[in-house]
């Protein structure tokens, strides 16, 4: 802000003007000073219940929390992590969600790549009925169809299993039509090229599609690994032990046990265990992360 | 005239056998849709017809039965009730606080990383991680929500413990997870908005909040309605808080409509009932998702 106030001061002389402006920015100066303290406090109110959860989880569990002993204690220790590996099986519960997540996501990246292609590229009778009943998806969102979900996945006899979580999400409207738009911007001249060639169309797909719709395919990678990483209520729907369990159901479960009750340093472990790899992940890759959402919007 | 142009469009056309291709390749997809969604909102509206709990041993064809039971119910109506005011509540306030936030971090500003990480983590959190956190923040005593209270001499609340508080309580936690998260957007959408209407508007002298209201906020419309759009649809899909931290409770205080439907089915086993609850869940969401049609362009640029 400061700069674009500065830089007409230069190119208009007159000294009233002048004097107006720097007396604007000192007002803003203040407005930003004070704005920036406020953002400041919002922002550690954000953080907070995260960084408490943090310092909780190594409270020691010998002693109490209370209002006077609110953060990790006298003795901070790891104990209460073990703990938690030892009361709920959480290393099965990453194993579940990754599978599920990375299961979801390859054939997801397979029917929308396909199907995106036929509809770019390949006029063919029924094309637009068939679009508009797959753009239905969008309108219909799968949590309100739970029931006869639930009700499918049990009379394929699949309840209870891996399958059964990545199933209703194999195929991705918003996909499918993420990558019609993205491949309709590859020059057909280039399409020609490769047929004449003698490329086939899946040849041709992976050649000359495919490569500039990789941003695109990582944009809808990372929005697919976040949405089913979540996912809690499907889930828990459709799994009813640790085989098949997600590591959200599985902290459910875990948080519920009677014996753990109240023991929040082991609770906050607990909830740390799940969501510390993903914050960690988040923090690496987080230019990568949030540019795939800033980038793609400077288009 | 007409010969050239058949000819040329007869060496467009694709070589033998691929007339089948193009279904196949959209097999997979419309398999998976048919079968997930297509079939099941037919299937949910057909159930709903029916009688189906553990009372009937065959399920008994009632027409609207289940819906003239549920909307007598009071109960049923607190949960509409309950819904329809927390999408109310948190959709505009984290929306608007998700606007101002993004306006204060769209500048050079030092330690923004920092600023943007505190707002935007809880949206990479899964749902039920947060509730858990929050369920300790709302804990009796020494719950961080009641000592910060305390610190100001206000008196501590049981926040979950009751009817009046609770579903306020599970509004916060809703507003602290997705602001971040359409802040994000904003950002976007302030990133590309041109210099220069804002060094015009500067140069004729207008003040920060002119310049807010009468140029950015209105090229931001679109966003906004967009923004809006997915914050409704989510709010009518809030479950998981509800789960971990009440469920359900103090006397159906926080009990929404989703995860009605997931009690109606796992809890009273009442098949019909919970069938005509989706439909009316997905009545509600029509009128919302319709515009994600109108809004695929922008999905498919800032997804």
């Amino acid at each position: 802000m400061s700069s674009s106030l500065a830089s007409p001061s230069s190119s208009v002389p007159r000294g009233a003007a002048v004097g107006r402006l720097s007396l604007r920015l000192h007002r803003f100066r203040l407005l930003d000073a004070s704005g920036v303290l406020v953002l400041a406090i919002v922002a550690i109110g954000w953080a907070v219940p995260l960084i408490w959860a943090m310092a909780v989880s190594v409270h020691s569990p010998d002693e109490p929390i209370t209002a006077s002993n609110l953060w990790w204690g006298s003795k901070p220790t790891l104990s209460n992590y073990a703990q938690a590996f030892q009361i709920a099986p959480f290393a099965q519960y990453y194993v579940n969600t990754i599978l599920i997540v990375a299961g979801i996501l390859v054939v997801q990246l397979v029917t929308i790549s396909l199907a995106g292609y036929a509809f770019a590229r390949y006029p063919f009778r029924g094309q637009n009925l068939l679009f508009f009943l797959i753009l239905l998806q969008l309108m219909v969102p799968s949590s309100a169809l739970i029931v006869p979900n639930y009700s499918t996945i049990r009379q394929l006899h699949l309840f209870d299993t891996l399958v059964a979580v990545m199933l209703p999400y194999f195929g991705s409207a918003f996909g499918v039509f993420l990558m019609r738009q993205t491949f309709k911007t590859v020059p057909r001249d280039l399409d020609d090229a490769a047929r004449v060639d003698g490329a086939n169309w899946l040849q041709t797909l992976w050649h000359v599609y495919i490569p500039p719709a990789r941003p695109a395919m990582v944009a809808f990678a990372l929005s697919s690994i976040s949405f089913h990483w979540n996912d809690f209520l499907w889930p828990l729907v459709v799994t009813n032990s640790t085989n098949s369990r997600p590591l959200t159901v599985g902290l459910a479960v875990f948080t519920q046990l009677g014996e753990i009750g109240a023991q929040w340093p082991l609770v906050t472990a607990g909830t740390l265990i799940v969501v510390g790899p993903l914050l960690i992940l988040f923090l690496v890759f987080q230019r990568q992360f949030i540019e795939s959402f800033l980038h793609s919007g400077l288009k | 005239m007409g010969r050239p142009q058949r000819f040329s469009r007869l060496g467009r056309r694709p070589r033998s056998g691929a007339a089948v291709l193009p279904y196949l390749l959209v097999l997979p997809t419309v398999f998976f849709v048919a079968v997930f969604t297509l079939w099941p909102t037919v299937r949910v509206a057909y159930d709903s017809l029916f009688l189906q709990n553990e009372a009937v041993q065959v399920p008994q064809f009632t027409g609207l039965g289940n819906y003239a039971a549920l909307f007598a119910d009071p109960a049923f109506r607190q949960v509409l009730f309950n819904t329809v005011i927390y999408v109310i509540v948190t959709v505009p306030i984290s929306v608007a606080l998700a606007l101002v936030i993004a306006l204060a971090l769209n500048r050079r500003l030092r330690a923004l990383g920092l600023f943007r990480l505190a707002f935007f983590y809880p949206a990479i959190l899964p749902m039920v991680s947060a509730a858990t956190i929050w369920l300790f923040m709302y804990a009796p005593g020494y719950g961080l929500v009641n000592v910060f209270l305390g610190i100001l001499h206000l008196p501590g609340q049981n926040w979950l413990g009751s009817p009046d508080l609770a579903l306020f309580a599970l509004m916060i936690v809703g507003v602290w997870k997705q602001t971040g998260y359409f802040m994000i957007f904003y950002l976007a959408g302030l990133q590309g908005l041109s210099r220069e209407i804002f060094e015009a508007a500067d140069l004729d002298g207008a003040s920060a909040i002119q310049t807010v209201r009468h140029i950015t906020l209105p090229l931001l419309a679109g966003m906004t309605l967009f923004v809006t759009t997915i914050a409704v649809v989510n709010g009518f899909e809030t479950v998981d808080q509800t789960y971990i931290m009440t469920g359900g409770g103090p006397t159906n205080a926080t009990t929404m409509l989703l995860f009605d439907i997931w009690q109606t089915l796992f809890s009273f086993f009442d098949l019909g009932k919970a069938s005509a609850m989706s439909v009316i869940l997905i009545a509600v969401l029509l009128i919302f998702t319709v515009v994600n049609f109108s809004h695929l362009e922008r999905r498919a640029t800032y997804e």
